[in-house]
């Protein structure tokens, strides 16, 4: 608690290194909850592999960022070993893209990661989610937390289980006099995040697929009667959303640090988000996503880094005790 | 059929197919409980893996409760394991040693137990790890049980989380450092048997208890609040107790397996050890889901089989073990939910005593023909 005396009466001003820095990653949890508050009111699938989704954007980013080649003189030599027992052509193209794979910075990044992981997304949709959209909904729980399992760990099979930053090379500033600093490139991640988000919802408004994807949430049957293709309706919101998550990736690589086995507190993060704000309600996304980040970052400082991550199951739990008073007043017995 | 009879197996499945029912289940049960009884002699170097394998069939037998008899997925019940471990290793040393000062001294102090203290703390200390998660599951049924559907699977994923990260930030049982509980007084074979044998003991009273408890009237309301809860509650169930009561149940038999599996292990910590929510927490899940979920036998059966592959490939597949994992619960949810139970009872309805009247469903068919004939007449 000595830390609450700093926050308050010794140095105010660190409130604003704390306040700054939850809103920068906020924004970006704001971002990966949309594609999650997507995908369940579109197809009603809730994806408990979207922060797998999130930082497999971040290692795409992070991976094109650095020039030395990552897969040499890593723990996760098996990974290597493993190619080349079965697949003897893999040798030269694994060494041929490390030596070729030029040093693109994770900006430059970005838009590559969300290529990548649209293409990702519409075969894990082809593969899996196609077949749990119409089964009940533990199904689509458990099987995507399946697909987290595998993504994680095939993520940490391929670059180990260290703690990894997409360098951005920009300056930091300080203020008051050094007591709060703030990277360049957490602004630029900032804007960046706001484009991104304009650009989705301005594609959903605009579009023809995104009135489609709009009237299929609405009702199926109908949009099928339309003329809708609905499946292919569905696979494109769902590579949409792992699109949007590549994209938050890459961001949370640069401002923040990514970790194979992170994803999951990515996850809990959405689901606190659109739990809190409701599907549909954009507004409420971006505000319950900056106050999330905002405070876990208090959080963090005031009880310590350990009960850090308690803050978000917290949350999860708070809010949905909260949803749930508010919904039993709705469920009074008619007099 | 007589030519098809040749070999052994076949000859001793027609032997028990003869016996009538209830003599057949004796015959099974024996079987079974010998068979549990002699593993440490027979199987020696496996004690501990078959001891770990009554625990599994415990875990998929308790999830199934919720889970499979009243519909309420839960991702969250490994917590009571952790929770009946943590009290009873304070019940246990606490009952003679001041807890923070024997954590603090993080295993340099040097204690010993005398075996009649040794036995009473443990003895006490599983009964208060039973009874101490079936409290917490009150405590939480008051949180989670308004939650529907996936809310309530996300919420209980939310407790279990949230539970090592709070022990761990406690230094009383020590923090994320762990606890290790105290030495057996006697020679390590003897050790395995004991804890052994507490395994099998709480699997067999787990099913023991589960299969009267689905033949009464709890069973059947926990099945009319899976197929309906709206309707379960206008027809006059109290479906909150109902819920809290199969929840303490499974968490009762969870703690006891937590107090004996710290125990077994020695040394209990709050990620791998007391809450592993991505491995044991998982696992009881699929293992319920591969043997049929919401059938008194399924989870067992899912429990051997899932046990058995994992024992016997885990150590070989060099990393890869766990994306191994993540497959099989995508193939096994996507592809296979009935599980094998339920599989059976579809292929061969006959063996679960359900059969098809055929007198009774010709005659139907002739109504109903002879209705139409006659509305066809009237128009």
């Amino acid at each position: 608690m000595a830390n609450l005396e700093l926050l308050f009466s010794i140095a105010p001003v660190l409130n604003i290194q704390l306040v700054l820095s939850g809103l920068f990653v906020g924004a970006i949890f704001a971002l990966a909850a949309y594609g999650l508050a997507l995908v369940w009111g579109v197809m009603n699938v809730k994806n408990l592999a979207q922060g797998e989704l999130v930082i497999m954007g971040g290692y795409i980013a992070w991976w094109l960022s650095i020039d030395v080649p990552v897969w040499i003189g890593i723990p996760a030599m098996d990974f290597r070993l493993f190619w080349i027992d079965f697949l003897p052509i893999s040798v030269p193209a694994v060494a041929f893209l490390e030596f070729m794979k030029p040093a693109i910075h994770p900006i430059l990044g970005l838009p590559v990661a969300m290529v990548v992981m649209f293409g990702f997304g519409w075969v894990i949709f082809k593969l899996i989610i196609c077949r749990v959209i119409d089964k009940d909904l533990f199904t689509s729980l458990l099987a995507t937390f399946g697909l987290a399992l595998v993504i994680q760990q095939l993520l940490n099979l391929a670059f180990g289980p260290e703690v990894q930053i997409a360098e951005s090379g920009f300056a930091i500033r300080s203020f008051f006099g050094g007591m709060v600093t703030v990277a360049d490139i957490k602004f630029i991640c900032l804007v960046l995040a706001g484009i991104l988000a304009v650009v989705v919802v301005t594609f959903m408004k605009y579009s023809r697929m995104g009135q489609a994807i709009r009237a299929t949430a609405q009702d199926p049957r109908a949009a099928r009667v339309m003329g809708i293709d609905t499946e292919r309706v569905y696979a494109f919101t769902f590579s949409l959303n792992a699109a949007i998550c590549g994209a938050a990736g890459a961001l949370i690589s640069m401002v923040w640090v990514i970790q194979p086995f992170y994803g999951m507190a990515h996850s809990i993060r959405a689901f606190v988000i659109v739990t809190a704000a409701g599907l549909g309600n954009l507004p409420g996304v971006i505000i319950a996503g900056l106050g999330l980040g905002v405070a876990e970052f208090y959080s963090g400082f005031i009880l310590g880094a350990v009960l850090q991550q308690f803050t978000v199951v917290g949350l999860l739990v708070l809010v949905l005790g909260v949803r749930q008073i508010q919904q039993s007043r709705h469920r009074q017995p008619v007099r | 059929m007589a030519e098809r009879g040749a070999s052994p197996l076949i000859a001793v499945g027609r032997w028990v197919h003869g016996l009538d029912p209830n003599m057949r289940r004796i015959v099974l049960y024996g079987c079974i409980l010998a068979a549990g009884i002699s593993a440490p002699f027979v199987f020696e170097a496996y004690t501990f893996a078959i001891a770990v394998l009554w625990v599994m069939i415990l875990f998929a037998l308790t999830w199934d409760i919720l889970g499979g008899q009243m519909g309420y997925n839960s991702l969250g019940n490994i917590a009571f394991f952790g929770i009946g471990m943590y009290i009873c290793a304070i019940v246990q040393i606490g009952l003679y040693y001041d807890v923070a000062l024997y954590t603090a001294h993080d295993g340099a102090v040097n204690i010993h137990y005398t075996p009649e203290q040794y036995f009473t703390g443990l003895a006490l200390g599983i009964v208060a790890g039973g009874l101490g998660a079936m409290a917490f599951a009150v405590v939480f049924g008051l949180i989670v049980f308004g939650l529907r559907g996936p809310y309530f699977a996300i919420g209980t994923l939310g407790v279990a989380l949230a539970a090592p990260e709070l022990i761990g930030a406690w230094d009383y049982v020590g923090g994320g450092g762990g606890i290790s509980l105290p030495n057996y007084p006697g020679g390590p074979d003897e050790r395995s048997r004991l804890f052994y044998y507490l395994c099998l003991i709480f699997a067999f009273a787990t099913f023991g208890f589960l299969k009267w408890l689905y033949s009464t009237r709890f069973g059947l309301a926990i099945n009319a609040i899976r197929d309906d809860e709206e309707k379960a509650e206008g027809m006059g169930l109290h479906t909150m107790r109902y819920k809290m009561i199969g929840w303490s149940i499974a968490a009762f038999f969870l703690g006891l397996s937590g107090a004996v599996f710290g125990n077994m292990i020695g040394f209990i910590e709050p990620l791998e050890v007391a809450f592993p929510t991505v491995t044991f927490g998982i696992f009881m899940i699929v293992m319920c889901l591969m043997g049929g979920k919401g059938t008194l036998w399924g989870p067992v059966i899912g429990a051997t089989l899932f046990h058995t592959i994992k024992e016997v490939t885990w150590a070989h597949m060099l990393g890869w073990q766990w994306v191994a994992l993540g497959v099989l619960i995508i193939v096994t949810v996507v592809f296979f939910q009935q599980g094998i139970v339920g599989w059976l009872k579809n292929a061969f309805p006959e063996w679960y005593g359900i059969t098809v009247d055929e007198a009774v469903s010709a005659e139907s068919d002739a109504d109903i023909a002879a209705r139409l004939t006659r509305s066809e007449a009237a128009e």
